[in-house]
């Protein structure tokens, strides 16, 4: 069945899809509706959501309009969950794939060091790196990157080692290709949709590292992220419980939207799946 | 058995001393050359005093030897000092170090059990409604930044129906001795524990769920069913005894992240734990302490994964024999 097809059938995979659409759409448009930027005050200090048309979801502690900040939040996590995934998904599938392909002391050797890495608590190692490179967008997305590549390069390496075995690649090799036009022609493109499912996954991760990375002050200052709205709107919680509430609302609608979305393509792409759910 | 138990705690050695290599390695890549910062703040720029601030700091020496008096160090519990408070880093973990393994040690549990439990009953109730609603739960808690949904918490349990105190380890002025003063501290522990827990309970529910449905299709349960056995029994014994198996390996991974998560909810609750410690030092970018902390979070996690990994042969007897 194809991808559309399958999503359409499902009712909630609809609504995340148009959920996820809305926030892409006022991520990538920010700057376009919104051209002042997230940081001007704009009116008096907490108004409340639904009061004032004029700011639909209120103003903060300074008087910056709430619905800016959270569609600016939006292009943050956006641009960090794309950027970090993709660094790590590349990074990850070339030593996977590297490891799988060429199997041996090259395989044992990398595994044994991607296997390293992953026993190292990740948040942890997350907030030393960025702690110690200062809070950047470049800093952040990076040690989200060096965090989350582990899992892809074990998942590389097992979707390699079993298409090496494959008659069509042993054939491939055979005609004389070289290793690499082999791997990238032949292998790459039969083992791509795991990793893709994989990768919708680590954006939700990667969207739910920086919100914490940010909540304990690890944000890029020069920019509003949905982290930043949370810990800046704690101090004023009793009073304004909007202010915490909205921006990890957001986060939770995003992150849902990712999971379904990420389910129904994982059930659309397995053969076995429908007859698993009939036994 | 012994033979397994000395060669995994050979290779977890391996991985600690990779990871405080990697620590050392990372702290003098970064930007910036301490003797010359703290010349600034010194208050001079003087190359003369800077090189000699270098020498004593050990910086002039090759990075190799400059590696084996840091490992040297850590060896005799030495973490370095605090710049903000002047005291060895070890001492300030080691008097936090305990309310951060009640914290995480409660969460591990409720986890756990909670989790395991929503997952059975998920999966016993297959497709009916108790199923549905814990799956969105889980999808809902899984989804969550969870110092939101702690921060949500204070809002709700102890903001709007008191019925938990919202930050610290015990009533402040209170003075209870003895047995009140541990019920106290349990009582501060419920909020804290419980936000901590609910990610991995909502990742615990999900597998077991899982787990569960697919032993249930298994030959020896349908045998077990082909004999008369009560369901219930079956249910216990045999399909539930065995979706323990993923979850004891999952229970690793979990296990070092609740230790990694608790500076989220340690920061929230101000429970004055190692993870608190660590924010409190970010703030000041007092390195050493940062430093520290991670080191010691990643030997707690490594410990945990050994015991784990040991577990796992006890548990499974495949394992056993190999």
């Amino acid at each position: 069945m194809p991808i559309w097809k399958s999503l359409l059938s499902r009712p909630d995979a609809i609504l995340a899809l148009i959920l996820l659409g809305a926030v892409v759409l006022a991520g990538v448009l920010a700057p376009l509706i919104f051209p002042g930027g997230p940081w001007r005050m704009v009116a008096r200090p907490f108004i409340a959501p639904f009061t004032d048309m004029g700011h639909p979801l209120g103003t903060d502690a300074l008087g910056r309009d709430l619905a800016v900040a959270l569609i600016y939040g939006a292009r943050t996590s956006l641009e960090i969950g794309l950027v970090s995934t993709c660094a790590a998904v590349l990074f990850g599938t070339a030593i996977g794939g590297i490891a799988g392909f060429f199997g041996g002391r090259v395989d044992s050797l990398l595994m044994r060091s991607t296997e390293m890495f992953q026993t190292v608590p990740s948040f942890a190692l997350a907030i030393l790196l960025v702690a110690i490179y200062s809070p950047s967008l470049l800093s952040i997305m990076a040690a989200i990157a060096v965090v989350s590549w582990p899992p892809v390069a074990r998942l590389a390496r097992a979707e390699f080692l079993s298409m090496r075995r494959r008659e069509f690649v042993q054939a491939a090799l055979l005609s004389g290709q070289s290793n690499l036009r082999v791997a990238w022609s032949q292998i790459l493109p039969n083992v791509l949709s795991p990793l893709i499912v994989m990768a919708a996954l680590m954006i939700s991760m990667a969207i739910l590292f920086e919100s914490a990375l940010s909540f304990v002050g690890l944000g890029d200052p020069q920019v509003v992220s949905w982290g930043y709205l949370i810990s800046a709107g704690r101090g004023v919680m009793a009073r304004s419980w909007w202010l915490t509430f909205l921006p990890g609302f957001s986060i939770m609608l995003t992150i849902v939207s990712i999971s379904i979305l990420g389910d129904a393509i994982g059930d659309s792409q397995d053969p076995h799946f429908e007859r698993k759910e009939t036994e | 058995m012994l033979k397994t138990v000395v060669s995994e705690t050979a290779k977890r050695l391996v991985v600690i001393l990779f990871v405080v290599t990697g620590a050392f390695l990372l702290v003098r890549a970064a930007p910036g050359d301490p003797a010359a910062f703290m010349a600034g703040e010194a208050g001079s720029g003087d190359p003369a005093f800077i090189a000699h601030l270098r020498a004593q700091m050990g910086l002039d020496r090759p990075l190799p030897v400059q590696l084996g008096y840091y490992l040297r160090d850590l060896a005799a519990l030495d973490l370095g000092q605090s710049y903000r408070e002047g005291r060895p880093v070890f001492d300030m973990i080691a008097e936090r170090l305990p309310n951060t393994l009640a914290l995480a040690g409660a969460a591990f549990l409720l986890a756990l059990v909670m989790g395991t439990a929503a997952g059975f009953l998920a999966a016993i109730h297959r497709g009916r409604l108790i199923d549905r609603l814990i799956s969105i739960g889980s999808v809902l808690f899984f989804s969550s930044p969870y110092y939101w949904v702690a921060l949500m918490a204070i809002l709700l349990f102890s903001g709007k129906l008191g019925w938990f105190p919202s930050h610290g380890t015990q009533t402040i002025g209170a003075g209870y001795t003895g047995m009140r003063a541990l019920a106290d501290y349990l009582h501060h522990l419920v909020l804290p524990a419980t936000a901590s827990a609910l990610f991995s309970m909502a990742i615990y529910a999900r597998l077991v769920r899982a787990s569960m449905i697919e032993t249930a299709n298994a030959l020896f349960v349908k045998a077990a069913h082909a004999r008369g056995m009560a369901p219930v029994w079956i249910w216990l014994r045999h399909v539930l005894r065995t979706s323990l198996l993923p979850i004891t390996t999952m229970a690793g991974v979990q296990a070092g992240q609740l230790v990694a998560g608790t500076i989220l909810t340690e920061t929230v609750f101000a429970w004055p734990g190692i993870g608190r410690l660590m924010y409190e030092a970010l703030g000041a970018r007092d390195y050493n302490v940062v430093i520290g902390v991670f080191l010691v979070t990643s030997m707690i996690v490594i410990l945990s994964n050994l015991v784990v990994d040991l577990l796992y042969r006890f548990v499974d007897p495949r394992t056993r024999a190999a």
